[in-house]
């Protein structure tokens, strides 16, 4: 008893000397690193908000949300938009909001309904939005694109780190509250979970809504980086399809396992896509697949059945 | 706003709904009967287009002929498909909403492989020929031959599957493992043979449908995910699992696109869209649902 206590105590220990560590790294590294570094790192926070804001809803519920992109690109607009009427944090929130109640709407409209409604509702929704903001750009303003007021990588930096730790405190405390333990629930007998006093639509709403504001307050942040957007780069499917990619991979149920295959695959991608743009889809799309068919768990989950052996 | 109009607005939408009703019936068959909401169904519609495109341009094979060729090859490739891919799938998962959950991230997948391959074999710029282009006289407007004849084509594949979905003892067998999958194995339906073969034939319609598309449009290897969402749009709007009522759904949403894209090209996928939320407010379970 003794020796697990302090076994226990030393685990602890380490783990949060661990975090120390990291997160006074994390916070000073802009004054010694290139800007290039810099830009790389942001690039990971951007691909690991996403995938833990996305896991937040879909994980648990298994309800698989394809619309991050019509989120992100949601935050993207706004920052075109207000990007020189309002200082940039408020921007930052705007756009969380923004796409905060865009995922209230489409919520309160196919929530209520099985999952596969939701799916497919979600699956076209950026589609949708692209055509309607392409149809609007062109008959209203009379151009495609538009200009971001263009904001230093420093700060963008610093703000995407903030999200990121705000996003990681959301859902880890989502996940060990009774909405968490509501959520998963849902996501293994949704009867059940109703039968046993769980209000299932008002949570699986407020749920995926409140994951929608990180993935807006994401694209907020890093339009500012881009200068220059029109539908088509705001509203990239590739938004949406990336979450379900890095968090299958890492393994969706855990944390630990969406930034893990959020951060591989992004350095993966910084790899490959200057050299064979083609290729790291193709590469993609066959760990998508190897990962589904024999890792059910991902990589946390194989590291798990490795531990056990 | 004449006769003549009018008249041309219906044909033209005769002739995009034939083809989403094509798209929309092989969906129903993927998603109604063997469980899988493919969304790579787009870029086998894709493939079809580039297969015949390739056949017609280094061979001067003619599209008509080459969907005997590019059809059944793409059925073999999806069947395998199904009995390697998803059949594991299915034998892994506890649930069939864990396998409907899997199965459709699995078909992410694919659709991330076919179309890099397609980008990689093919490239990106836009694709096109002409083949039977000359215009033909119908009631005062003029129509492009080869629509009229995908149009014909379309219709007559849609007409021919729905009485071998009727009159043939495998069609029998069908309609069964879509109402009930368990009791259709009960009486005796070798039920991983019939879902594998939903699976090709809803390819092989994919694959008509593009061989028909690349007569009439200019392609790209990222033309599949629009027909894959109008496809589920239209499936939703018939019913899941309701094969006839694909058919009428993918009809309509061509007749409506059309009319829309008289007024504003761009605005089309909004209007399906419209009719997919009013569907899902008010009936969702589709016009032709119980």
């Amino acid at each position: 008893m003794e020796n697990l206590k302090k076994h226990i105590s030393m685990k602890s220990f380490f783990i949060f000397l661990t975090l120390l560590v990291v997160s006074v790294l994390a916070a000073t590294c802009p004054l010694y690193l290139a800007p290039f570094t810099i830009i790389s790192v942001t690039n990971v926070f951007i691909y690991v908000v996403i995938t833990m804001s996305w896991a937040l809803f879909s994980g648990p519920t298994r309800y698989i949300s394809i619309a991050t992109a019509a989120f992100f690109g949601m935050g993207i607009y706004t920052s075109a938009l207000a990007g020189e009427l309002i200082p940039f944090p408020l921007v930052v929130c705007l756009g969380g909001v923004v796409s905060f109640v865009l995922a209230l709407l489409v919520g309160l409209s196919t929530l209520r309904l099985k999952g596969m409604y939701f799916t497919i509702f979600t699956f076209g929704l950026s589609e949708l939005i692209r055509h309607a903001v392409l149809w609007w750009e062109v008959t209203k303003t009379g151009t495609v694109g538009r200009w971001v007021v263009s904001i230093d990588h420093t700060p963008v930096y610093y703000t995407m780190l903030i999200i990121f730790v705000v996003t990681l405190a959301v859902c880890y405390a989502t996940g060990r509250s009774r909405y968490g333990l509501a959520l998963k629930g849902i996501g293994q007998s949704e009867e059940a979970a109703d039968h046993m006093g769980v209000n299932v639509t008002s949570v699986k709403i407020g749920v995926f809504a409140l994951s929608a504001f990180f993935a807006g307050a994401t694209g907020a942040t890093m339009a500012t980086r881009w200068t220059y957007i029109d539908p088509s780069i705001a509203f990239n499917p590739l938004f949406s399809f990336m979450p379900i990619l890095m968090a299958t991979f890492g393994g969706i149920a855990s944390i630990t396992g969406q930034i893990i295959g959020a951060v591989a695959l992004t350095l993966l991608a910084d790899l490959l896509l200057t050299e064979f743009p083609y290729y790291y889809m193709l590469i993609y799309g066959v760990i998508l697949v190897i990962v589904i068919l024999f890792l059910p768990g991902g990589i946390v989950g194989l590291g798990r059945s490795i531990k056990k052996l | 706003m004449s006769f003549t109009f009018y008249l041309d607005v219906v044909i033209g939408g005769l002739i995009l709904g034939g083809l989403y009703a094509l798209t929309a019936v092989g969906l129903s068959l993927q998603y109604g009967v063997a469980r899988v909401l493919n969304v790579s169904h787009g870029e086998f519609i894709m493939l079809g287009a580039f297969a015949t495109y390739s056949l017609y341009t280094l061979f001067g094979i003619s599209p008509l002929l080459s969907l005997v060729i590019t059809g059944p090859l793409i059925f073999i490739i999806a069947f395998l498909i199904h009995r390697t891919m998803f059949q594991r799938i299915r034998r892994t998962s506890p649930s069939i909403a864990a396998f409907e959950g899997n199965s459709l991230l699995a078909s992410f997948g694919l659709l991330f492989i076919i179309q890099n391959i397609a980008l990689l074999t093919w490239g990106s710029d836009i694709k096109g020929y002409h083949y039977m282009a000359q215009s033909i006289n119908v009631f005062g407007t003029s129509y492009a031959l080869n629509r009229l004849i995908a149009l014909a084509l379309a219709l007559s594949t849609g007409i021919a599957f729905y009485l071998f979905l009727i009159y043939t003892r495998l069609g029998k067998a069908i309609r069964a493992a879509a109402q009930d999958r368990d009791t259709a194995q009960l009486m005796g339906v070798n039920i991983h043979k019939v879902l594998g073969l939903c699976f090709g034939l809803g390819a092989l319609m994919a694959a008509i449908a593009g061989s028909l598309i690349s007569m009439m449009f200019e392609i790209t290897p990222t033309i599949g995910l629009p027909y894959t969402i109008i496809a589920i749009i239209a499936v939703v709007l018939g019913g899941l699992g309701n094969i006839l009522g694909s058919l009428i759904g993918g009809l309509i949403l061509g007749l409506v696109g059309n009319v829309v894209m008289c007024f504003s090209p761009a605005l089309s996928l909004v209007a399906y869209y419209l009719i997919f939320i009013l569907l899902i407010l008010l009936k969702p379970s589709g016009i032709m649902g119980k």
